[in-house]
């Protein structure tokens, strides 16, 4: 009998889908506790400005306000990242945006919580707003923290790139931007905290990061965290915008424990908006030199990050727009200098994609450019430049499994790219890119020496499986990978496995469901531990049977022998063995990713233990007249190592090339006057039903000698390529070049009728980087 | 979650009993489909506190007559009925395309045709919530003093958004109102006024109780065109109704009117007049648009840059044209543009 | 005049007559989250903007972010908590989770009843179909592409019952 595998490979049907499908999924706002009180924020209507008093007698004697906080209350800063600990729950001293938290209250009511707002009375001492990166770095500008709204500064340098630039034949240099823009996850985030009389407190919330706001909590409310109870509820949408520690959680927990009754604050969709942490807008000039025929031989990037009001994810963000030109490229000399800074604006952080979609449009539409210089396609172009499996980058990044060549011919096969982008008529274009995404980032947010995913499974005499493990479920399928890895490995049925995740009393960490993570590591910790826990039945049974250990084999709730399969025992008879020989039988897995960092100062963001690659081809047809392009078709392949379930895998490629559709046509996080321009779901444009192309979807499998069964990431890599897959199929169509995202139609026209035939920004601004790091490079790029 | 004001509710079971608590209660709304009102209403748009429902009167709900004797619309009759009716055939196919093209399938089936021709003219400063509003410092239009889009205006510019008013001026519609003070009929286009605050002849206990298309005397063609960024949800950010009169394959009478380019529908009929008596060609349609977005003026506060929405004026009164002329809309050059409406 | 207080709302919801004491300017979600327990119908906006609040009325879509309790006595409101009939789901219920049709399950309870209403009046809708019907409910996971392929799987397997 061979091992061929029954779970994983297929598309089952998850095990949270009925759930979802019935409305029995109960998100964060579906909570209600007896005696729930609501709570409302008060946040700042000034983008910058030095908070004078505010005074909330008048709230506070509001009949039904049973509580009302303010900065004072919450004193301690927090933040996502150690080196960023500049958050305040409710702000003290000053605001940075509008929208900035200032005050809260509990009322047995939504009205009267509202109400109560409108009775504190905050005064303020309004500064110079600063909105754009220009400001930002201009050297009168009034600091927003600190000294200097520089919030970040990098320079690395891997080779000396002056030199290949210098003997390079040939050289071009792009400068483009890419708007801002933001999650809008379908569900408001929302938080029930509860403060029970023993002194513990227990907050339910809609977050991807429940060990992070567990730690936040801890720090913020001066509680031991063994007194903390954190549940992640079923996210409805995340995409990055609930992975951070958010004003709103901390909060309700102090309110809870103040009012000693069960508090839920949802966020309105505004407020929503203001949490933001989405996409940087990100000013880039990237430079590139290459030989006659095409090969790269340097790079220099550069580029501007506005960060909003506070750091969040940003020092991450900021070494992300930098970190992976050299796993979609093989690029033998390479300088990033980066900076973030702050302005008045919502804080950005990390969304779907994080810091690298901004750069892969940079570099794939110049690429496209650089191409058509050097009379060759731009698929030739790709192909002459593929990073290989099994190497280190220039950055030291470590690839294993590539499956970039195989994604690119399937996309280009498959829609007739190189014959048919020739011959369409004006207004129709196809355009091409390809790019790569890390399967989990492979170091910490806190540095130390444990493991990023745990998973702990007990079994039980029935032969049912309990699996507990911290990560959430957003709606990516986490659920479904954790069970199918271990009904696999232990040959039971999905139906099997009784989960529980997210809750930080049960469940072992997980990191969170950020960077494309879950699968890779909860899913090879959810092996370990499967592994283990087999072990120990095929121990027992192979006593009883008598037999060898070797010889057992676990498939169809039942443990036999490999070569006789009627002989054995069921599942729940090898539980029970075990059990009668050692009591309960459980194990516990986990997963550290291997300590990949090269030696440089800096190299902590970039490497992962595997790294997923997609190509996309884009088809648009564009409105000559009016400037509008609809995109009729998209052909997107992506290396998933192994889909683990494909259906679900698909999902997560459609959902990313939707994603990245709107962010490519229409969605923007643009302000005005000093704040959001349209914070609604009508004025942020997020496309419909209507506009959903026609898409083939090819998974390419490379099996991963590191991921579960094989597997990489999907959850965001396939974004990656469509946005300047779009740009370059504007080119194609229409002849112009919009160097700026998104693309709308009053652009397009301008395009059209500029003599430039272009719409961009023209340079970056002056700014003194830091000194060059320069880093050795690898072995394998040496003399090259 | 954003929440109504706390309100009364009351539901009338006559027209007149509605007038007369709309007189009594100074302030209050009429209500009909609730999609306009209720939005604006948890954004403190509006002082309302007490909402009048139109919803348990009796009538207001019938599409009566047909082509040849005029069609009478009671003003209750949901968008997505007038979407589909067999009486807003070729002729009407206006109106139908119009109320089609509103927002979302969801919408048509609550919102109504009184409500939409009654829609508060819209603002990306005002359609905005009370929180927002009071940062941004308010507007002249609710709570403040100036006017944030052109900030030495006297007057507010917010912009008629609704997509059945250009195609009921077009189409030469009337509307019965029904108050303390009796019945009156006025054309569509007398109801509205060149204000964003005080938008229409109204007055506020008067209750739009139908609407009339004319009888249709020989061949007529219609069309609206919307212009807006998705083919869904979106409120037009230039709306166009074109309705003509044939005489055999010349013109008798071409009527139009622009949406979303100023606080009321404009009518351009006047520039269309060289197309009268001629057969209509494309090059005399191109020259006619071309003159007849004079009258459009849109400001920085709607959805997309002024300047692209005044250059797409001509486009689309042009598309809107051949469209009802029986020629190729698009003139056989490809469009990313969904056309609008259900027609 | 004092703003009343409560008001009795009498419903009939998903097939059962419920009255409950509310104020009259609870919207039909917040009486249906609130005040009847019934959570499966979600919210995005309560403007409007998202049909995320979406229940059938008559068997007709409407946004009960906007849609007035009062006047909504004497008609049938179905939430997707009445889709199932007792332990049978409703086919779509049974294609969305079979084809992943839910990623996050936000959007869902508002897709799966619109869908209902479409497949009520048109039993083998067109893709294009399926595209107008559905191009009021937002979702911002699945590319909608996956929900297109269920309500074509639960179009050809047929309504329950005949
Ligand atoms: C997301 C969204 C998108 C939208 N997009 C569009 C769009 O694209 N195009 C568009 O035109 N509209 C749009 N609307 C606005 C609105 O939905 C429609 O205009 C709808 O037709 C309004 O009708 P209603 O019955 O719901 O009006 P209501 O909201 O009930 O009333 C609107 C106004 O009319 C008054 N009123 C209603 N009926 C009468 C009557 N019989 N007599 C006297 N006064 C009356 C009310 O007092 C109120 O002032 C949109 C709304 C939303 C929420
Ligand atoms: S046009 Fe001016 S006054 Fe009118 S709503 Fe807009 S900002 Fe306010
Ligand atoms: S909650 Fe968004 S439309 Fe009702
Ligand atoms: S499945 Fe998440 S919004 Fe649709």
């Amino acid at each position: 009998m061979a091992d061929e595998l029954a779970i994983v490979g297929k598309s089952l049907t998850k095990p949270d889908a009925f759930a979802k499908v019935s409305g029995q999924t109960r998100f964060a706002d579906d909570l209600a506790l007896p005696r729930m009180l609501f709570g409302r924020i008060l946040r700042s209507p000034h983008p910058h400005a030095r908070i004078v008093r505010v005074d909330t007698s008048r709230a506070r004697a509001l009949p039904g306000v049973l509580a009302v906080l303010t900065g004072d209350d919450l004193p301690i800063k927090f933040g996502i990242l150690p080196v960023s600990q500049d958050e305040e729950a409710l702000a003290r001293e000053k605001v940075r945006y509008v929208g900035d938290p200032i005050a809260a209250v509990a009322a047995t009511d939504e009205w009267i919580a509202d109400e109560a707002l409108e009775l504190i009375e905050a005064q303020f001492t309004e500064l110079r707003p600063i909105m754009s990166i220009e400001q930002a770095i201009a050297a009168d500008a009034e600091p927003i923290h600190g000294t200097s709204n520089v919030h970040k500064a990098v320079a690395l340098e891997f080779g000396d790139t002056d030199a290949a630039m210098l003997a390079a034949q040939h050289v071009r240099e792009d400068v483009v931007f890419f708007e801002g823009n933001t999650h809008l996850p379908m569900e408001q985030h929302a938080a029930v905290a509860q403060y029970g009389a023993d002194g513990k407190l227990t907050l339910w919330t809609s977050s991807q990061t429940p060990h992070y706001v567990h730690r936040a909590l801890g720090k913020v409310l001066e509680l031991p965290m063994s007194r903390i109870r954190v549940i992640a509820t079923p996210n409805g949408g995340g995409f990055g915008g609930k992975s951070d520690i958010f004003s709103h959680e901390l909060v309700a927990a102090r309110l809870a424990m103040v009012t000693r009754r069960p508090v839920k604050i949802t966020l309105t969709r505004e407020e929503v908006f203001y949490a933001h942490r989405g996409r940087h807008p990100v000013l880039m000039k990237v430079k590139t030199g290459l030989t006659k025929d095409g090969r790269i031989t340097a790079m220099q990037f550069r580029s501007f990050l506005d960060g909003g009001g506070y750091g969040s994810y940003g020092v991450a963000s900021t070494y992300y727009t930098g970190a992976l030109q050299a796993t979609t490229y093989a690029i033998p000399r390479y300088r990033f200098e980066a900076v973030r800074v702050f302005t008045n604006k919502p804080p950005c952080g990390p969304k779907r994609g994080h810091g690298t979609p901004q750069p892969r449009f940079a570099l794939e539409t110049h690429f496209d450019k650089v191409a058509e210089e050097l009379g060759l396609d731009p698929v030739e172009l790709r192909l002459r430049n593929l990073p290989r499996p099994d190497s280190r980058t220039v950055n030291w990044l470590r690839i294993t499994s590539c499956g970039l060549e195989a994604c690119i011919n399937k996309v280009v096969e498959g829609s007739g790219f190189l014959e048919r982008r020739r011959s369409m008529p004006r207004g129709r274009g196809l355009g091409f890119a390809v790019s790569s995404y890390l399967s989990g980032a492979g170091t910490a947010i806190y540095w130390n020496d444990m493991p990023h995913s745990e998973v702990q499974l007990k079994l039980d005499r029935n032969g049912g499986v309990a699996l507990l493990c911290g990560a959430i479920d957003i709606g990516q399928g986490s659920d479904h990978i954790l069970a199918a890895i271990v009904a696999e490995v232990l040959g039971v049925a999905l139906e099997d496995i009784q989960l529980t995740t997210a809750d930080t009393d049960l469940t072992p960490i997980d990191l969170g469901s950020y960077s494309s993570r879950v699968t890779f590591m909860a899913g090879n910790a959810a092996k370990a531990a499967a592994e283990k826990v087999r072990g120990q039945l095929f121990e027992a049974v192979a006593r009883a049977l008598p037999c060898d250990v070797d010889d057992l084999l676990a498939r169809d709730r039942r443990i036999v022998r490999r070569n006789q399969p009627a002989e054995g025992v069921s599942f729940a008879q090898a539980v029970q063995l075990a059990e009668a020989a050692g009591g309960v039988v459980t194990a516990t897995g986990s997963y550290t990713p291997p300590k990949l960092a090269g030696p440089y100062k800096g190299s902590g963001v970039g490497p992962s233990p595997a790294y997923s690659f997609s190509a996309a081809v884009v088809e648009v047809d564009c409105d000559v007249r009016t400037g509008e392009v609809r995109v009729p078709e998209v052909w997107i392949a992506h290396d998933i190592g192994r889909a683990i379930n494909p259906v679900l895998v698909e999902g997560q490629v459609e959902g990313s090339v939707y994603m990245a559709l709107g962010e490519a046509l229409m969605e923007e996080q643009t302000f005005r006057l000093g704040l959001h321009k349209f914070p609604s779901l009508l004025e942020y444009k997020s496309p419909t039903a209507l506009e959903a192309p026609v898409m083939h979807t090819y998974l390419v499998e490379t099996i991963d000698r590191e991921g579960p069964f094989g597997a990489k990431e999907a959850g965001q890599g396939p974004l990656l390529p469509v946005i300047p897959a779009v740009a370059n199929a504007v080119y194609n169509a229409l002849g112009v070049r919009i160097d700026e995202i998104p693309i709308t139609p009053d652009k397009v026209l301008k395009a059209m009728s500029d003599r430039s035939k272009r719409v961009g920004p023209a340079s970056t601004p002056a700014f003194e980087f830091p000194p060059l790091i320069k880093a050795d490079v690898p072995e394998e790029w040496k003399g090259k | 979650m954003l929440r109504l004001p706390r309100l009364d509710y009351l539901r009338p079971r006559s027209v007149g009993e509605a007038t007369e608590l709309a007189a009594k209660h100074p302030g209050a709304m009429f209500i009909a489909g609730g999609t306009d009102l209720v939005p604006n209403l948890k954004r403190r748009q509006f002082n309302a506190t007490t909402l009048i429902s139109l919803n348990a009167l009796p009538d207001g709900r019938l599409v009566e007559g047909d082509i040849h004797h005029g069609v009478t619309i009671g003003a209750r009759v949901t968008l997505d009925e007038l979407a589909r009716h067999e009486m807003l055939g070729s002729p009407f196919r206006a109106l139908a395309q119009a109320c089609g093209s509103v927002s979302t399938p969801q919408v048509r089936y609550m919102g109504t045709l009184g409500g939409n021709l009654l829609v508060d003219p819209r603002c990306n400063y005002y359609n905005q919530t009370y929180s927002w509003r009071k940062a941004v410092g308010f507007c002249l239009k609710k709570d403040g003093d100036i006017c944030l889009v052109a900030r030495s205006s006297p007057r507010c510019w917010a912009v008629s958004s609704s997509d059945s008013a250009p195609a009921a001026l077009a189409l030469n519609a009337e509307v019965t109102l029904q108050g303390v003070e009796g019945t009156r009929r006025m054309a569509a286009a007398a109801l509205y006024r060149d204000d964003g605050i005080d938008y229409t002849s109204k007055r506020p206990d008067e209750v739009i109780t139908t609407i009339h298309l004319p009888a249709v005397e020989g061949r007529m063609t219609s069309a609206y065109w919307k212009l807006r960024r998705r083919p869904a949800f979106d409120f037009p950010i230039l709306g166009v109704a074109v309705a003509i009169t044939w005489d055999g394959g010349a013109v008798r009478e071409a009527r139009a009117a622009l949406g979303a380019v100023a606080s009321h529908p404009v009518d351009i009929t006047s520039f269309l007049a060289p197309l009268e008596g001629a057969r209509p060609t494309e090059d005399l349609i191109a020259e006619v648009a071309e003159a007849a977005d004079k009258p459009s003026r849109p400001l920085d506060n709607t959805d997309l840059s002024h300047y692209w929405r005044k250059r797409m004026t001509k486009v689309y009164i042009e598309r809107a044209l051949r469209d009802a002329c029986g020629l190729e809309p698009l003139g056989g050059r490809l469009t990313a543009q969904v056309r609008a409406g259900a027609g | 005049m004092p703003i009343a207080d409560r008001v009795a709302v009498r419903l009939r919801v998903n097939g059962e007559e419920v009255a409950v004491m509310v104020p009259p300017y609870k919207t039909l979600l917040e009486v249906l989250r609130e005040d009847l327990g019934l959570t499966g119908t979600k919210h995005g906006c309560e403007l409007g903007e998202c049909s995320t609040c979406g229940v059938l009325v008559d068997g007709r879509p409407y946004l009960s972010c906007l849609a007035m309790p009062l006047d909504l006595e004497g008609r049938e409101i179905t939430t997707v908590e009445g889709m199932a009939d007792g332990s049978e789901p409703d086919p779509l219920q049974v294609a969305f989770a079979e084809l992943g049709a839910a990623q996050c399950g936000y959007c869902t309870p508002a897709m799966l009843l619109t869908a209902r209403a479409l497949l009520d009046h048109d039993p083998h809708p067109t893709r294009d179909a399926i595209k107008e019907a559905l191009s009021g409910v937002l979702c911002r996971c699945t590319g909608y592409l996956k929900i297109f392929e269920a309500v074509e799987l639960a179009a050809s397997r047929g309504r329950r019952h005949g």
